[in-house]
């Protein structure tokens, strides 16, 4: 089994770099956060670099500060990172001779991001590229949480600010392009972003949390533009 | 304290079965039109509904935020690195907050 060089590795690395930069960002908020609630910085890195994952890590904050008990908090996680599952299953499609080791290596780093760099990634996912991805994108994920839980105020707030837009300047990097050439992707993004509105702001509806709201919008969007407009044979290459 | 570090490995178990269970149970090409066309169409939903409306919030202010949604948007319609459109996208914002503290 080819797993890739060290040329992927450092390609995967590259790719990382706006993650990194908007994770240190995101992560930064949820150092101050954790150390708020009496985590030591060593605590608050450790659930940063054994998650990876923002929306569940922000919601166990609470559960934690009020001493919530442990079926609570697998429930919690379990609902705001079930979209992982939807994401591990579309990765598994280009995954095609990788073996369990590997896979079981990958499954580590799929998170939001590094899922849309690796799915919209042209050639072939070779493991190198993942592991380079997974790497620079993890070290600013826990860099950002022991700067934010070790001096909260280091950076000047308003750098703090204009870094929350780096993911989604990405996001929007990957999924903007291909609406100009592939007329279901335009319906399923626009589809997709007035969907999220309803579900943020409508009464009622907008108790769901985030990762309930993520998932439904999901499956309801992609299942109708599968119906709608079922894509070709190897469309995806 | 030590009851921290069993609710840091629950949620780690927790979250990694979630990742790991269909990305290592899962070998075989899928046939059926439905589901591939389904996966094919999930990452664009999935992107598209965590940016919006959740960028609006993603700085401390709507107007920065709104720039820096339109700049990334321009951008990527006009099919510029992801480095580019993350780049220019923050420091239109920083931009706009430095208007902002005058």
């Amino acid at each position: 089994m080819n797993v890739g060089s060290f040329k992927d590795f450092r390609e995967g690395c590259k790719n990382a770099i706006p993650i990194c930069l908007g994770y240190i960002a995101v992560s930064f908020a949820f150092g101050i956060e954790a150390s708020k609630i009496g985590m030591t910085t060593f605590q608050a890195a450790m659930t940063s670099l054994l998650n990876v994952t923002s929306a569940g890590q922000f919601s166990a904050l609470e559960v934690i500060a009020r001493n919530g008990s442990f079926v609570e908090l697998a429930i919690l996680q379990f609902i705001i990172n079930l979209r992982y599952m939807l994401m591990s299953t579309a990765l598994s499609q280009k995954l095609d001779g990788v073996n369990t080791l590997n896979r079981l290596g990958i499954s580590y780093g799929v998170t939001d991001e590094i899922f849309a760099v690796s799915i919209f990634k042209k050639d072939k996912l070779y493991p190198m590229f993942s592991y380079g991805l997974i790497l620079t994108s993890v070290f600013g994920w826990v860099f950002g949480t022991i700067l934010g839980a070790v001096a909260g105020q280091v950076l000047p707030q308003i750098l703090v600010s204009s870094l929350g837009l780096a993911i989604y300047g990405m996001f929007i990097a990957i999924i903007i392009p291909d609406t100009r050439v592939k007329k279901p992707v335009a319906v399923v993004v626009v589809a997709a972003m007035v969907l999220s509105c309803v579900f943020t702001y409508a009464p009622v509806l907008k108790m769901i949390s985030g990762g309930f709201r993520i998932i439904i919008v999901t499956i309801v969007v992609a299942a109708l533009a599968a119906i709608a407009a079922p894509v070709e044979e190897e469309a995806h290459e | 304290m030590s009851k921290v570090y069993l609710y840091i490995l629950l949620m780690a178990v927790v979250t990694y079965l979630i990742r790991a269970l269909p990305l290592t149970l899962i070998r075989k090409e899928i046939k059926s039109r439905f589901i591939k066309s389904f996966l094919y169409y999930v990452p664009y939903a999935t992107l598209a509904a965590m940016t919006f409306p959740a960028i609006l919030s993603a700085t401390d202010h709507l107007a920065s935020s709104v720039a820096g949604f339109a700049v990334a948007l321009i951008l990527a319609f006009n099919k510029k690195s992801l480095l580019t459109v993350a780049g220019v996208s923050c420091l239109t914002a920083f931009v706009v907050e430095l208007f902002l503290l005058l």
